[in-house]
């Protein structure tokens, strides 16, 4: 293989405490393409690491949108336009009678929006992460911790950015082929 | 002393895992059940759940080669077990949606333990439910109907017709439930990606686990989506029990026709629902090992559901009486003095016996603590809530004219078809207790002191290296 390109360098951190001093750290030595691994979302995490607020509700507020004029369009078109049939003396369309397929369109839609919305915005589905080629990571789903530099930070250096997750705490540092 | 720190257990709930557990002996108990071979008494209720499912295979073939002739259907009672095992079917799951989704958004953080395992009997139970409005249309070749398809007739469904607005939320709440359950067990599918052994298990969980690797900034959009089903789930699991009540509702027929109908069918369901879940929680937490983590607090906890929601229904049953009585329907009046004195008083009486007076036990906190005790209340309510929607579909035997009034028998039929739907429900949960992590491992982790990034725990340790 040719000169292979690195991805970025990561290190290990043992508990909640650690990984949220390590990126505290790592972000004061001034590194901004910078991300946390734990197994269970870790409270206040978000504000240590300067995440903005997650746009996913946009998404679902656009699914439910669609539902919901889905819903309406699909029985005032199919009922009163398309085939009229008067079915016991009742008006063709009328709103009290349409709520509950407009309701549960609007959320069949936003649990769809929600869904899709959360694996975009986080890249998923991925098979491959260059992350898996590093053996420790195994572990992230089940007690470790982990904290990434990428390299495509402006102030990455490979040597400088492992001192860096070594003098923050982290233990089995080493760099990572993209 | 001993008064002392009963005292102290009555100020501060005891802790949500019990036992002394790290993350990893967390992810060691939940996947080792997963992990381990399949034991015998695995294999032999596995087997015993598919010979009932086959006996539901074979009532429903013979139902399709035949029709619907062969149940106890008849002219003034054309509703039969059909409906009432569907109610009671979809009633069950709505315990899961109301954990899930209604417990979260209340910050109730108990019912992490529980979560997962409900959630799935959610699934299986509307599965269950799904089989009785697909098999009893009679032409099922023409099932389709039900849904906006074009077709070559250039017709559409009636959308004017509750028994649509069901079809409609129904198969919302089975699409939601899934998608709520399968993103909860993401993060899960990827610790069992990550200890797997074999390659089919890597790939299999691999496959389904999307690559997950627990960065922060996904478990930040990922925080944010379950926290929005959670709140689509919640107006959900209601409005579904409404819109089958409106099934009954709708139609004028003396005792169906109120407006009590949508809050008293909800909590019914839930009622149900979280007996159910108590019958499988009892001997499952025991047979597996989960007794740190479904812990006498969890099960006290349903059972006090279930008193709350028992006593709403038998404050349901006698508000439906006065109002037949104020209302000064005489149609009304007689269908409720029927109900209770009629050919079917039995019924009636089983019902008020099973979810009036049963979860009345529950005050005594001796009971409500008896895993024993327990097991046998829920079962009672189960059969109770089953009858309470018999009661109300065989309203229909005595109508308006005398001259049409009947009486409804079930066949051999009826019987088979509605005990093989637990074979199915059995079938599905016994695989998916082998199969998945029954409890939501990072949920767990996450409620654990040491979460915490402030934990004393931590505090001390970081005082001793620096001092």
């Amino acid at each position: 293989m040719a000169k292979s390109k690195i991805w970025g360098a990561v290190a290990q951190f043992e508990n909640p405490a650690e990984l949220v001093h390590g990126v505290e750290a790592i972000r004061g030595a001034g590194y901004t393409n910078i991300e946390a691994y734990s197994p269970f979302p870790i409270h206040g995490m978000e504000k240590v690491l300067g995440l903005s607020g997650s746009k996913v509700p946009w998404i679902t507020l656009f699914g439910g949108l669609c539902g919901f004029s889905l819903g309406t369009w699909l029985q005032w078109w199919t009922g009163a336009v398309d085939y009229p049939v008067v079915i016991g003396g009742k008006p063709l369309f009328a709103i009290e009678s349409s709520v509950p397929i407009m309701f549960e369109l609007t959320v069949l839609l936003s649990a769809f929006g929600t869904l899709a919305g959360m694996m975009i915005l986080n890249g998923l589905p991925r098979p491959h992460h260059p992350l898996d080629g590093y053996a420790p990571f195994r572990r992230v789903t089940d007690d470790k911790f982990f904290i990434s530099i990428e390299s495509d930070d402006p102030k990455f250096d490979a040597l400088a950015a492992q001192a860096a997750l070594e003098q923050a705490g982290g233990t089995n540092v080493a760099l990572v082929e993209a | 002393m001993a008064a002392q720190s009963k005292n102290a257990a009555s100020v501060f709930p005891p802790p949500l895992v019990a036992g002394n557990h790290t993350f990893t002996s967390v992810t060691e108990t939940v996947c080792g059940v997963v992990e381990k071979k399949p034991n015998v008494n695995w294999l032999l209720a596995l087997m015993l759940s598919a010979s009932i499912m086959a006996v539901l295979g074979g009532s429903v073939a013979y139902l399709f080669w035949e029709g619907t002739g062969i149940w106890g259907l008849n002219n003034p009672v054309g509703w039969g077990w059909a409906i009432v095992n569907f109610v009671f079917w979809v009633g069950i799951g709505h315990a899961g949606t109301l954990i899930s989704a209604i417990l979260f958004l209340f910050r109730q953080k108990w019912r992490t333990a529980i979560n997962r395992f409900a959630e799935a009997m959610t699934i299986f139970a509307v599965i269950c439910a799904l089989v009785f409005p697909g098999i009893h249309v009679g032409r099922v070749w023409a099932a389709y109907w039900m849904l906006p398809l074009p077709n070559q007739m250039g017709m559409w469904p009636n959308f004017r017709s509750p028994l649509l607005w069901d079809v409609f939320a129904v198969s919302t709440y089975f699409t939601v439930s899934l998608i709520f359950w399968y993103v909860g067990l993401i993060p899960d599918l990827a610790t069992l990606r990550d200890r797997a052994k074999g390659k089919i298990g890597y790939w299999a969980y691999g496959l389904f686990a999307v690559g997950w690797r627990g960065a922060a900034s996904h478990w930040n959009n990922y925080e944010r989506a379950y926290l929005l089903f959670a709140g689509l789930a919640t107006p959900l699991v209601l409005s579904v029990h409404t819109i089958v009540s409106f099934d009954f509702a709708v139609s004028i027929i003396p005792g169906w026709h109120t407006t009590i109908f949508p809050p008293y069918f909800v909590a019914g369901a839930i009622f149900s629902g979280f007996a159910m879940v108590c019958t499988l929680a009892v001997p499952c937490r025991k047979l597996f090992g989960l007794e740190d983590f479904m812990t006498v607090r969890h099960i006290e906890n349903m059972n006090k559901v279930i008193l709350l929601t028992g006593t709403l229904v038998g404050y349901a049953y006698s508000t439906e009486f006065f109002i037949a009585w104020y209302s000064g329907s005489v149609y009304e009046g007689f269908a409720f003095v029927n109900r209770a004195f009629g050919p079917f008083a039995w019924a009636y009486w089983i019902m008020i016996s099973c979810n009036v007076i049963t979860p009345q036990f529950f005050w005594s906190k001796k009971i409500r603590t008896s895993m024993a005790w327990t097991f046998v209340m829920s079962i009672f309510v189960n059969i109770g809530m089953w009858f309470e929607r018999f009661v109300i579909v065989a309203t229909l035997h005595r109508d308006y004219t005398p001259s049409a009034w009947g009486y409804y028998t079930p066949t051999i039929f009826d019987i088979s078809t509605f005990i093989g739907s637990f074979g199915l429900f059995f079938f599905l949960f016994i695989l998916f207790l082998k199969f998945l992590p029954a409890i939501a491992i990072a949920e767990i982790k996450a409620v654990m002191p040491q979460a915490d990034p402030h934990w004393e725990g931590y505090h001390k340790h970081e005082e001793s290296t620096h001092g």
